[in-house]
């Protein structure tokens, strides 16, 4: 087992616990928890195969990474003026209760 | 056991409690906080890697700003008090069948793919570097995540405004 | 006899010397981590000791510019009241109200603290003493500065309370918008340096000519630079006339209303360290650090120079806090979003081109016109919405 299986693996751990918090979640705003967890989940997976890559002086996998936060951020600005506009409509974050559009 | 030391594995652990505690809290400002915790550890991984400009990146934009954007939206959405609505959704246990699915999948893809063990230096990134490579290699990312951002912000404030004659800023 | 000039390297770096001679006690393996742990108790050591006295220099000086004494019984002109605030706090009573979140609430104070400390981790406060010679110095130092937000609104939520809520709000939505024009106005100094490294900033404003300093306040960028960082600065540590979220007159005490005892005191222990931090990176970034001002003054120890700018640092703030009234929540954000915010960038934009302008006498010019020109048609242009008169009376009928 190498140091970077050992990132990989981590990544993947992180990853899937932000999976579950957006899958198994009521509260609607659990769901961009989820998303910013599997985001950072992937990130680790950039740095870490960036560090032990190949060509660690491109710098390709940590401009990637960067990007990615800045995207991420933008991401769940977006995300919780979608939340903040449907409970001003409806007056519920319950998922279980968003089912306008079920059928 | 893998070649790393004990910080791979307190950092990890810091992860690891902050995006299970998360997971499994009930009132939702301790699962934003948990999560920044997440947010804290993954910081520390990344510093341990050498990447430094992602490192302090990491705890700028995300403990900074994002989980403090989280907390806001907590707070504007809540009803009254401690949350009054159950913790799991109503299909839960699929949830957690997928997540656990998911997690066994990466795995055996990792274990059984990865070759040997391979020494890599520790490279050596200035923040000179960065920011030659940010104005010359990358500076049409660089633009376009600065038009990007530009947008989704407005994009949020004009999706979150109360509709209605009265122009305030929705949050 | 050894020459002056021996005697003044000694004294400067007196301080090397008896980080190295300590460590040197220990057995090689050890020596480093001894050395850390050695700057480490030094900082937690000597930062402490200016909080007292910055509170003493407070009190006592707001006292004289509202034309009253400060406290005088403690001790002569009431010298040991630190001491006396320190007894104090530590053996009042630590009430929590009883709805209030335990957790959070403990975790609040303790987390601003921790993380003000780690602010000072970068900050050179004489040759050769940094505790951490990182190349990305500066972007540690503002990634510790947002997370203080966080501790602030911990505190605020954790209390159970509407002012306390409202009061958190408030100082977290101010702080966040200060953010940018703080980072932007220290970009200009990166730029120029060319190193985010807080060492290099130092040493590159380290020469002299004739007289005087190299230092990058004396620079039209330089000013504006410093003054937005400053304005900016004291909307980050919420300070007069930044001081809505903590208003005595209107919140109560705002987010630090249901802290009693030890918890209140590291709240204020914080805010005062971070004033302290950020005065210091001021300092680093436009007044040339542990530099001295005139080529003739050197003889004064460089962590000499940097502790008495310190002290110009933390008067200086003890004055506005003195002197003017408090901005409106709405005003506050005005000010950041549509005045100092178009400043900093228009201020990165004449630095570059100073940059590449070449020595000589008509970069100056350039440079001051625009910035001056800009300053002064924005300054119009915002106040002519506001009808400004004599103040006009609504009795009650």
């Amino acid at each position: 087992m190498t140091p970077l299986a050992a990132y990989l693996l981590l990544a993947a751990l992180v990853f899937a616990i932000g999976l579950g918090i957006a899958l198994t979640r009521r509260a609607a705003i659990l769901v961009l928890i989820g998303i910013e967890l599997m985001l950072n989940a992937a990130n680790l997976n950039l740095i870490a195969f960036w560090r032990f890559g190949p060509h660690p002086e491109a710098l390709t996998g940590m401009m990637f990474a960067i990007f990615s936060i800045a995207v991420a951020a933008a991401e769940a600005a977006v995300g919780l003026g979608l939340v903040i506009a449907y409970h001003r409509h409806s007056r519920t974050a319950d998922l279980d209760a968003m089912t306008r559009m079920k059928g | 056991m893998f070649g790393v030391g004990v910080p791979f594995f307190l950092a990890s652990f810091i992860t690891l409690v902050g995006a299970l505690a998360a997971a499994t809290m009930r009132n939702l400002v301790h699962c934003a906080l948990s999560l920044t915790v997440a947010f804290g550890g993954l910081a520390l991984l990344y510093l341990q890697l050498g990447a430094q400009f992602a490192g302090f990146a990491q705890i700028l934009v995300y403990i900074g700003a994002v989980a403090i954007l989280v907390v806001f939206a907590i707070l504007l959405t809540r009803g009254v008090g401690t949350s009054l609505i159950h913790v799991y959704a109503r299909k839960w246990g699929l949830g957690l069948v997928i997540a656990a699915g998911v997690f066994a999948l990466l795995g055996w893809a990792l274990v059984t793919s990865l070759p040997g063990a391979q020494a890599v230096a520790e490279p050596e990134v200035s923040m000179l570097e960065i920011g030659r490579a940010l104005m010359s290699t990358y500076v049409l990312p660089l633009e376009i995540v600065a038009v990007l951002l530009t947008v989704s912000l407005i994009g949020a404030v004009i999706v979150a405004m109360p509709e209605g004659k009265t122009k305030e800023d929705g949050r | 006899m050894m020459n002056p000039a021996g005697y003044i390297q000694q004294a400067d770096q007196i301080f090397v010397t008896l980080q190295h001679w300590v460590a040197g006690f220990f057995p090689l393996w050890l020596q480093p981590l001894v050395g850390i742990a050695i700057a480490v108790v030094g900082i937690v050591a000597t930062f402490p000791a200016c909080f007292a006295i910055a509170v003493l220099l407070e009190r006592k000086g707001l006292g004289r510019i509202q034309n009253r004494l400060g406290p005088n019984r403690v001790g002569p002109f009431g010298i040991l009241q630190p001491i006396a605030d320190a007894i104090k706090s530590l053996t009042k009573e630590d009430i929590v109200p009883l709805s209030a979140d335990g957790v959070v609430h403990f975790l609040a104070p303790v987390v601003l603290v921790v993380v003000t400390f780690l602010g000072f981790a970068v900050l050179p406060v004489g040759r050769n003493m940094v505790l951490l010679n990182m190349d990305a110095g500066l972007f540690f130092f503002f990634a510790i500065g947002a997370s203080t937000e966080l501790s602030i609104f911990m505190a605020g939520w954790s209390s159970r309370n509407k002012y306390s809520l409202l009061g958190a709000m408030r100082a977290v939505a101010q702080m966040i918008s200060y953010e940018v024009p703080l980072l932007l106005s220290s970009v200009v100094v990166v730029m120029i340096t060319g190193s985010l490294s807080t060492v290099k900033i130092v040493e590159a404003q380290g020469g002299f000519t004739g007289i005087f300093p190299h230092w990058y306040v004396f620079t039209p960028w330089g000013f504006l630079g410093f003054v937005l960082f400053t304005v900016a600065a004291l909307a980050e540590t919420n300070r007069s006339p930044f001081d809505l979220p903590e208003g005595e007159s209107e919140l109560v005490a705002g987010y630090f209303t249901e802290y009693s005892g030890f918890k209140f005191a590291l709240f204020f222990l914080g805010e005062y360290l971070g004033m302290l931090s950020i005065s210091g990176f001021a300092i680093t970034l436009f007044l040339g650090g542990w530099g001295a001002p005139l080529s003739f003054l050197t003889f004064i120890p460089s962590w000499g120079w940097f502790f008495l700018k310190l002290l110009g640092g933390i008067g200086f703030y003890i004055w506005l806090r003195g002197t003017m009234p408090r901005l409106r929540q709405d005003q506050l954000m005005n000010f950041a979003w549509k005045f100092v915010l178009p400043m900093a960038l228009l201020n990165l934009v004449v630095a570059g081109a100073w940059r590449f302008m070449g020595e000589g006498w008509p970069r100056w010019v350039i440079a001051t016109a625009v910035l001056g020109g800009a300053y002064v048609l924005l300054g119009r242009t915002l106040m002519r919405r506001q009808k400004i008169g004599p103040r006009s009376y609504r009795y009650a009928e």
